[in-house]
């Protein structure tokens, strides 16, 4: 102790030259030697993996862009040009993988439909967005409008439901079922957690059942079996009752994800909230589900996003999603066995959808987190 | 409005008050519950004897009758895979079992599978290695966010599409043969001796968990350790081989060969269950690797960190402090993706692999024209998948538990 | 109260938008609705497939249209609904359609115990076997150990099923859902053998890269008379779908043609072709319809040898031979009861 107290501190800046770090301790080197050879078995591991890779990738992008063809009129055209991929059977029904056998001039309104879609995510998705208030009315009434544009009648040509098809077809699949089942199930959820008996065991009875069977069972009950239970004589449309029973699927599963938010909130909150003399609704309303849905936001868009995914099932029950495209297209003889393509095809989109909707639940996720730690 | 103002006030201290009044009812918290539930009760009641009227009606209208009786038909097609013996004159009901065994086969194959390549991702997926890392990100990525009837589509195309013909069939040594039609291996024909190695298999079974539990007896008593692990590996690989050299090697092989169309003989997996197979483990295996990852990390480094303070071996540390404690932040969402598995199975229709929506909810359906009924034997039969799974992995999940206590 | 009311309303002036109710006689709603519901297949080359424009043609979607022509004098109005092998049956029980054109055998347990009604037979078909010519097979029976492509929901797999029992071979049944997968299977070798009706055959042969490099095996395993059907009980009806097909085979019969039929409905020498184009007596009237209402069937779609050949005739990819679907006249099996 002495010594370091006695030790005279005539350090003058600049008089030491500043020594470079020893070579392969910073930069590039060093995160290579540390990432990839820190041991023998890492050693190995990079090894194999860069293996791997030259095996797989350098095909792949052969298939994929360099040896492909993206004009030609037929499948053997494209035989001609290349042997990679046939992206010109994409081009050329690129339009019927969109819109399905939309009438062709009234396919602006399906990309009115769009873009108005885009509008109304806007504000669900940007917090600081001006006048969002407002906007957000429009997004409530996006769906009957969307309706509206895509059905026609009140001054627009109706368009039968047997004409949607495609990329559109998944989206109309999708968003209904998305903004119907959360509400759906939010009840089911509060249904389940009900202190009344009768309800709690409907409630579970019905989510249980359609979380028990696989959707493609419950589409066959509606392509086939609805019917019976209705009035003798009376129908309506397959894609409603398609629409339906993918709506009941998917707000079982999310009554599920609410569920486990309502049993994280504290039971002091129930309390506090009927010492205060709140009625069940609004002390649902006001004080446990705020905080029961933010917990849960990440497990809703993971729920939308298998939603997402099993509109392709309908193909299974002759609804012409975009793989019953692809399927309709290649019985064209000018273009046979070219399956690959489409389904690579089907494989990009929904990993772009899919894919954003991931990311945009874990930055939501970092964000509620840290809100709770400011608390 | 009167009662709410009195419910503002002062509470009153006095006995309740007896006089019956009908707004009561709806006043207070336990009568407005009964009258709630018998409401609810009505509505439900209502719309089932509704809906069931409507399927009374509607029968008698199309003069169909409702019965399982069809069951019994003969079934009048053939199943190119099955486990008990079927032709085209068992029964439809035969036929459900052939199915059921399909998909049970399918679902076991699947979660075993998925649940390999999902802890070798997960733990992949923590390497420090980057390079190792990463790819595992993008390949958990990839196929979680792209459906999985295109994977299996796609599978299914690749194989049928770009392997060869059985004519020109890869082979090893002649036993095993991979083409477009299917996996081929040798199929053994079990002589009469061979029950004495399953007897064997037995009692090797047996003496393994009598040794293993005598041996924790001891283990409790004196501390003193046994080589478990070797002598239960003895006893039950070991004994059977024994059993099965000493009876002269009761099997047979009957190996596939060329026939004119098709390999002849053998046993095949079909490329219809292996697209099926590789794609449901692939894509579910991508799900289980982002759970083990989850529950791994879940257990804090300090754990590691006093396992190892106490000097316990990585080996042991890993065994008994990280996995115990990450299987229980594994266990639940494991249970929902091998649900998952086995619902995901129905795609199966998809090509053409021969489960229970195929035959029973597909073929059968078809022929006899009965919709109803055969849907209800599917979602029966889906629903019992489902509570048996969810119940087992729930006891499991239940015992696990209990360790931390 | 006063809102449950309200919902009430609401819910019972929806619930009668969305569900068209049928409770009157098919005809009548029919009429009501303007425009014939009309179950087809999702695709079989020449039978039913979508033009450029997304317009159903073919060999089925004529009968609809022939119908729709006869009750509405306009072709268009129809609303078809796509119905795959295991949809089909409900699709006509429940009235989600009021006929079904499609290619539909007519069997003993289908027109019974399904409780449909067949009216007729619009193609008399049957199942064969394609295989490619490379493998030298000559004859159904020589397929003992083959895989073998099928479609699943049809009559097709019952008959295999009984045919390589009856020969005592075995096989490995390949299903597959739509026509256009089996075609894919069987290109892709997964199956030796496509095996589907024999217009369905040549459709497909006709479609692939090399038709000549795949036989149609002489063999044909089954009889598989297609033709439309519609529910039980409604009599009134099934006679407008039966007569209308009728009218067609008829018209071929007697020489009337979509290009002839106008000055023919000016009256000809023929009583037969008189009655059938209304002007003679009203046959019209006793099915519910007015008099011309065979002659605007033959006018808008055409008589059926009219319809053979526009969609799978001899000059169409498909090219079928009329074979037992010509006239009785001409040696085939086609024989309209009389128009009288």
């Amino acid at each position: 102790m002495p010594n370091t107290q006695s030790a005279p501190l005539n350090y003058v800046p600049g008089e030491h030259p500043d020594l470079k770090p020893p070579i392969g301790q910073t930069g590039l080197l060093l995160w290579v030697r540390k990432n990839l050879f820190s041991s023998p078995f890492n050693i190995a591991l990079t090894l194999a993996t860069i293996y791997f890779l030259y095996v797989v990738i350098p095909p792949m992008v052969n298939w994929l862009f360099i040896d492909s063809v993206f004009n030609a009129g037929s499948r053997d055209e494209c035989r001609e040009l290349g042997k990679g991929a046939c992206w010109g059977f994409i081009g050329k029904r690129l339009g019927q993988f969109t819109y399905g056998f939309y009438p062709i001039e009234e396919r602006w309104r399906v990309n009115l439909t769009f873009v108005l879609f885009a509008l109304a995510l806007l504000p669900l998705l940007w917090e600081k967005m001006p006048r969002r208030r407002m906007l957000l009315w429009f997004s409530l009434a996006f769906p009957f409008i969307a309706m509206w544009l895509l059905l026609g009648g009140f001054g627009l040509e109706s368009v039968d439901t047997d004409r949607f098809g495609g990329f559109m077809l998944t989206m109309v699949i999708g968003v209904t079922g998305i903004v119907f089942s959360l509400p759906l199930g939010i009840l089911l959820a509060l249904g389940r957690q009900s202190g009344l008996h009768f309800i709690r065991w409907m409630c579970t009875g019905f989510i249980e059942f359609f979380r028990g069977v696989p959707l493609i069972t419950l589409l066959f009950v509606a392509s086939t079996m609805l019917n019976y239970f209705l009035p003798p004589g009376t129908t309506f449309d397959l894609l409603l009752r398609v629409l339906i029973m993918v709506t009941l699927f998917s707000a079982a599963y999310i009554a599920e994800v609410v569920r486990g938010g309502l049993q994280a909130i504290p039971k002091g909150q129930h309390e506090a909230a009927d010492a205060m003399g709140l009625k069940y609704w609004t002390s649902m309303r006001l004080i446990v589900l705020p905080q029961a849905l933010k917990i849960s936001i990440p497990g809703i868009v993971n729920t939308f996003i298998g939603l997402f995914k099993d509109t392709t099932l309908v193909v299974i029950i002759g609804l012409l999603d975009p793989l019953g495209i692809g399927r309709a297209s290649l019985s064209d003889s000018k273009w046979q066995g070219l399956s690959t393509e489409v389904y690579v095809f089907i494989a990009l989109f929904f990993f772009i959808c899919c894919f954003s909707m991931s990311r945009y639940s874990i930055y939501l996720e970092d964000k509620l987190h840290t809100g709770h730690r400011n608390e | 409005m009167a009662q709410t103002l009195e419910d503002l006030g002062p509470p009153s201290v006095g006995p309740p008050k007896s006089s019956f009044s009908i707004g009561k009812i709806w006043t207070d918290k336990r009568s407005r519950g009964i009258v709630i539930q018998v409401i609810a009760m009505a509505i439900f009641c209502a719309i089932v004897a509704y809906l069931a009227a409507n399927v009374v009606k509607n029968f008698e209208e199309l003069g169909k009758p409702f019965g399982f009786d069809f069951l019994k038909q003969e079934s009048n097609y053939d199943i190119n895979q099955t486990l008990i013996s079927y032709n085209s004159q068992s029964s439809h009901a035969r036929a459900a079992v052939v199915g059921i065994l399909n998909t049970l086969l399918i679902a076991v194959c699947g979660i075993i599978l998925a649940t390999i390549l999902g802890f070798i991702l997960g733990v992949l997926r923590l390497s420090p290695n980057w390079l190792v890392n990463k790819l595992a990100y993008c390949y958990i990525e990839f196929m979680r966010n792209v459906p999985v009837l295109v994977h299996i589509l796609l599978v299914h195309g690749i194989l049928v599409h770009s392997l060869p013909h059985p004519k020109n069939a890869m082979n090893i040594n002649d036993t095993l043969f991979l083409s477009n039609r299917g996996f081929y291996t040798p199929q053994p024909l079990f002589q009469p001796l061979f029950w004495l190695v399953v007897a064997a298999f037995v009692i090797g079974i047996i003496f393994a968990f009598w040794y293993r539990r005598t041996a924790r007896i001891k283990q409790e008593a004196t501390g003193e350790q046994s080589p478990v692990f070797w002598v239960m590996l003895a006893s039950i690989i070991g004994l059977p081989i024994l059993a099965f050299f000493l009876t002269g090697m009761p099997i047979d092989w009957q190996f596939p060969e060329q026939g004119r169309f098709n390999l002849k003989g053998g046993m095949a997996i079909k490329p219809e269950f292996m697209a099926l197979w590789v794609a449901l483990s692939l894509y579910t295996a991508a799900f289980i690797a982002e759970i083990v990852r989850a529950g791994i990390e879940a257990v804090s480094h300090g754990q590691t960190e006093a396992a190892l303070a106490l000097g316990l071996p990585r080996k042991r540390t890993m065994n008994l402090v990280v996995i115990p404690q990450a299987m229980r932040v594994i266990i639940p969402p494991l249970t929902s993706q091998y649900l998952n598995i086995t619902k995901n199975s129905s795609l199966a229709i998809a090509i053409g692999y021969m489960d229970i929506v195929a035959t029973i909810g597909g073929i059968s359906l078809n022929q006899t024209g009965r919709e109803m009924e055969c849907m209800i034997i599917v979602l029966g039969l889906y629903l019992t998948f489902s509570l048996t799974i969810s119940t087992f992995m729930n006891w499991y999940n239940k015992r696990i538990a209990l360790v931390e206590r | 109260m006063n809102l449950i009311k309200h919902v009430a309303a609401t819910a019972a002036a929806a619930s009668i938008l969305l569900a068209g109710t049928v409770q009157a006689g098919t005809l009548d709603d029919v009429k009501a609705a303007g425009f014939l519901k009309c179950g087809i297949s999702t695709g079989v080359p020449g039978f039913a497939f979508t033009d450029d424009k997304g317009d159903w043609q073919g060999f089925d979607p004529a009968v609809c249209k022939a119908i729709a022509a006869a009750v509405f004098g306009d072709s268009s109005a129809v609303k078809y609904t796509t119905t795959t092998g295991k949809t089909r049956f409900t699709a006509l029980a429940s009235g989600e359609v009021d006929v079904l054109a499609r290619n539909t055998t007519w069997t003993f347990s289908r027109d019974t115990d399904l409780k449909l009604d067949f009216v007729g037979v619009n193609y008399y078909d049957g199942q064969g076997f394609m295989v490619p010519t490379e493998l030298g097979v000559a004859s159904a029976k020589d397929l003992d150990g083959a895989s073998v492509c099928i479609q699943t929901g049809t009559t097709t797999e019952l008959n295999l099923a009984d045919f390589f029992r009856t020969n005592g071979i075995s096989y490995e049944a390949v299903p597959i859902e739509t026509n256009d997968e089996a075609r894919t299977n069987y290109v892709a070798g997964r199956c030796d053998v496509y095996t589907t009706d024999a217009s369905g055959l040549a459709a497909t042969r006709s479609s692939l890269e090399d038709p000549s490099a795949h036989t149609l095996m002489p063999e044909i395993i089954s009889k598989e008379p297609l033709g439309p059907l519609v529910r039980h009980g409604d009599s009134e009806w099934a006679d407008i779908v039966r007569w209308t097909l009728n009218a067609m085979i008829t018209a071929e019969e007697l020489g009337v043609t979509s290009a002839n039929v106008d000055k023919m409905a000016t009256g000809t020498d023929n009583p037969e072709i008189n009655r059938l184009l209304g002007s003679e007596g009203d046959l019209g009237a006793m099915i519910g319809l007015d008099k011309a209402w065979a002659w605007r069937a033959i006018k808008m779609v055409g008589n059926y040898g009219e319809v053979f050949e526009q969609f799978i005739g001899k000059e169409t990819p498909i090219g079928l031979e009329r074979g037992i679907n010509a006239q009785w006249t001409n040696g085939g099996l086609l024989y309209s009861p009389p128009f009288r």
